[in-house]
């Protein structure tokens, strides 16, 4: 099955370090549009390699859409045009002939930038650090149906647990605000038993290790949820924002 | 107490005081409309309403007072947020796609929210200190001739009925976020609360700015 290889121009951000500043390098290319965005910049890279040129560093891991390694703001949208799907997922038939491509890093202050397309999200594992989690201390596996969860509820958790953590949300959002991040993340535990013993300790602290490392607020505009590969609602904001306040009248915690 | 200052100076602590704030302000703009719509019943009615509410001077200053704090905090805690949210952002993208991912309210609510500030101090001073420092030989239609005077200049006209319009986008967004930011985000009633707040801008844009048009193109009736 041979297709027509389409032309593009791509204009890739590219920036030799954290300190230094990038501009973009416009990169004229045809590709095949059975070709996904990653296995484009793949070939790239090969013939810059072989060129002994420096290729472009971006990330990747599972290229299935479930690790949440990979990520590219592509014309203005992280994960680019397709709704629901990461950059990995993204294939160049949704693309014509003659177009041009911009593809920059995600930006914002709390994820600097490593080199090209690369940023460090590790502000996200902080946060889950700081109770994205929960504290199982003993015995063995407990029986099924043990402890009854309705149906509805259990999804509301799973669908919430679907974040794979991309970072796309705060890509996306004008304040560069992880809150739908956060919100999935205590979301997934607020709605289970399992979640309630840490319950206000959590949302408090992962607020506060989220406002340490300089996300925005959110204004509301719900780019987050229009961009987020998983389709996590704004719902769980609302919900952690509920938390929220719940655990300012509940908890004991006088320190946050 | 300290928990409570640094809750409210949390990103959600901020994001509650602009909703509680603007909620009080939304229910300020409802009693101000009603106030304005009496100008359709003549002089004798609006002048009569304006005066009832000078009878009770000193309880109208402490609500003055309080409406006042509230829309300074309101404004500095939104002026802080867009501070802060820029500085979240240092480098900006080169290519924009929030047009794709968002609504026109949501994106300029701090650019609505600045413009509505600039005619509210104009606004004031041509009403409130026109109403509260003018002379105190009152005739019977004075407050009436006050808006009637200023409602003739089309720039002051034209500047309001934008400001309104305005405004209207400012509310249509701000109505769902404040309900969005208490956490009152349920599946059954959210789209009903996204459908008051647009039908309430509606009401206001269209409820404010149909007043200057209503002086300046049909003199008042006359």
């Amino acid at each position: 099955m041979e297709h027509k290889k389409i032309n593009l121009t791509l204009k890739i951000w590219r920036q030799h370090g954290p300190k230094t500043p990038g501009s973009f390098v416009a990169y004229k290319v045809a590709v095949s549009p059975d070709s996904s965005f990653l296995e484009m910049l793949d070939d790239i890279n090969n013939d810059l390699e072989s060129k002994s040129l420096e290729p472009i560093a971006f990330e990747s891991d599972c290229r299935e859409g479930i690790c949440g390694t990979c990520g590219l703001v592509i014309n203005g949208q992280p994960h680019g045009p397709i709704p629901r799907i990461a950059t990995c997922q993204l294939h160049m038939r949704n693309f014509k002939e003659g177009d041009t491509i911009y593809i920059e890093p995600f930006r914002a202050k709390a994820f600097p930038i490593i080199k090209d397309l690369m940023t460090d999200r590790s502000a996200m594992d902080r946060i889950m650090e700081a109770g994205g989690f929960i504290s199982v201390n003993t015995g063995s596996v407990p029986d099924g149906n043990a402890i009854p969860i309705a149906k509805e509820i259990a999804s509301e958790s799973m669908d919430a647990a679907q974040c794979i953590g991309c970072g796309a949300c705060v890509a996306a959002c004008k304040n560069a605000s992880a809150m739908l991040f956060v919100s999935a993340k205590v979301s997934q535990f607020a709605l289970l038993p399992q979640g309630m013993p840490e319950r206000y300790q959590r949302v408090e602290t992962m607020v506060k290790v989220m406002d340490e490392y300089g996300f925005g607020s959110c204004s509301n505009t719900y780019a987050c949820e229009a961009e987020c590969p998983k389709g996590i609602s704004v719902k769980n904001i609302a919900r952690m924002n509920r938390e929220y306040f719940m655990a300012k009248i509940k908890s004991t915690n006088v320190k946050v | 107490m300290g928990w409570v200052w640094k809750s409210l100076n949390s990103s959600i602590g901020k994001k509650l005081v602009m909703a509680i704030t603007g909620i009080c302000l939304i229910l300020f703009l409802v009693i101000h409309l009603i106030n304005n719509l009496t100008l359709y019943a003549g002089p004798d009615l609006f002048n009569t309403v304006v005066k009832s509410l000078d009878g009770i001077k000193p309880l109208i200053r402490v609500v003055e007072i309080i409406l006042g704090l509230i829309f300074i905090l309101h404004i500095i805690n939104g002026v802080r947020l867009w501070i802060e949210n820029k500085k979240a952002r240092p480098v900006n993208y080169t290519v924009n796609g929030s047009s794709k991912n968002t609504t026109v309210f949501s994106r300029t609510a701090f650019f609505t929210g600045s413009i509505i500030f600039i005619f509210l101090v104009i606004h004031l001073r041509t009403f409130w200190v026109a109403f509260n420092m003018g002379s105190e030989l009152a005739e019977s239609h004075r407050y009436y001739d006050i808006l009637v005077e200023a409602f003739q200049s089309p720039i002051y006209s034209g500047l309001y009925v934008v400001a309104v319009l305005l405004l209207g986008f400012h509310l249509n967004h701000g109505f769902q976020s404040a309900f969005q930011t208490f956490g009152w985000n349920h599946k059954k009633y959210f789209p009903l609360i996204e459908k008051i707040g647009t039908i309430y801008a509606v009401i206001m844009t269209i409820g404010f700015a149909s007043i200057p048009i209503y002086f300046l193109f049909f003199f008042g009736g006359k």
